[in-house]
């Protein structure tokens, strides 16, 4: 999938993937994607979580062995 | 008419090491979602709002939930440096564990505009300065707190 920048969250735990996303989405433009990936399992519930309350849609994310991606547009 | 904010406010009240987490992982998630968040520092939570918080320390004693490297009775918890050693141990585990330092989470709340409110009263009761305190914060009682807290989403004791 296509993407206009890519977080690195791996290797950090809740709630920093979610404080970087955060931080990550103010910088960018309506409609870009974000590319987040992170090694947190519990990312997953809270990166759906974050999207939903924040109103930025989770368009895609998938499981990788041990890494988690996730594609989030700016709304 | 926009809706308003999510909000919620928070009274901290521990000023160890494992309670300074929930209020600063709760409050700067919030505000990453959306909310607008206070929260109020009261008794041994405002340890949390001094410049330095070096000496903010976790002890094993009547911690039994505590995890240890190896069964410890209570006697041998109460020998001295004990305290110094677990928080060593546990500041480790959390780097190790990618856990954020609470000096960041701390810094990273203000960031998110979490507003901090510094007890009063305890600033008097333990003879702290004002100047012992990091910059950004407000002082004020239980009634400016209940200001905001009264019209809140989520308010918690920790």
């Amino acid at each position: 999938m296509q993407f206009d920048k890519e977080l690195d969250a791996r290797g950090l735990n809740c709630p920093l993937p979610i404080l970087k996303t955060k931080s990550a989405l103010n910088g960018m433009q309506s409609g870009q994607v974000l590319k987040v990936t992170s090694t947190d399992a519990g990312s997953v519930k809270d990166m759906e979580a974050f999207a939903k309350q924040t109103g930025n849609p989770l368009v895609e994310s998938s499981t990788d062995s041990k890494e988690y991606v996730f594609y989030l547009r700016k709304k | 008419m926009e809706e308003r904010a999510k909000r919620m406010a928070i009274i901290a009240t521990k000023g160890t090491l494992d309670m300074a987490y929930p209020p600063f992982i709760l409050a700067s998630t919030a505000a990453a979602l959306g909310y607008e968040v206070q929260i109020f520092f009261t008794f041994y939570g405002l340890q949390l709002l001094k410049k330095s918080l070096k000496h903010i320390k976790i002890s094993p004693l009547a911690n039994p939930a505590m995890p240890m490297p190896v069964p410890m009775p209570t006697l041998i918890k109460s020998v001295p440096g004990m305290e110094r050693m677990a928080t060593q141990m546990m500041k480790t585990k959390i780097k190790k564990k990618g856990v954020a330092s609470l000096e960041d989470l701390r810094s990273m709340c203000q960031e998110a505009g979490v507003k901090f409110i510094a007890c009063e009263m305890t600033v008097h009761l333990f003879d702290f300065k004002r100047s012992d305190f990091i910059e950004g914060i407000d002082f004020g009682g239980a009634a400016t707190f209940l200001d905001f807290a009264g019209d809140t989403d989520i308010c918690l004791f920790i």
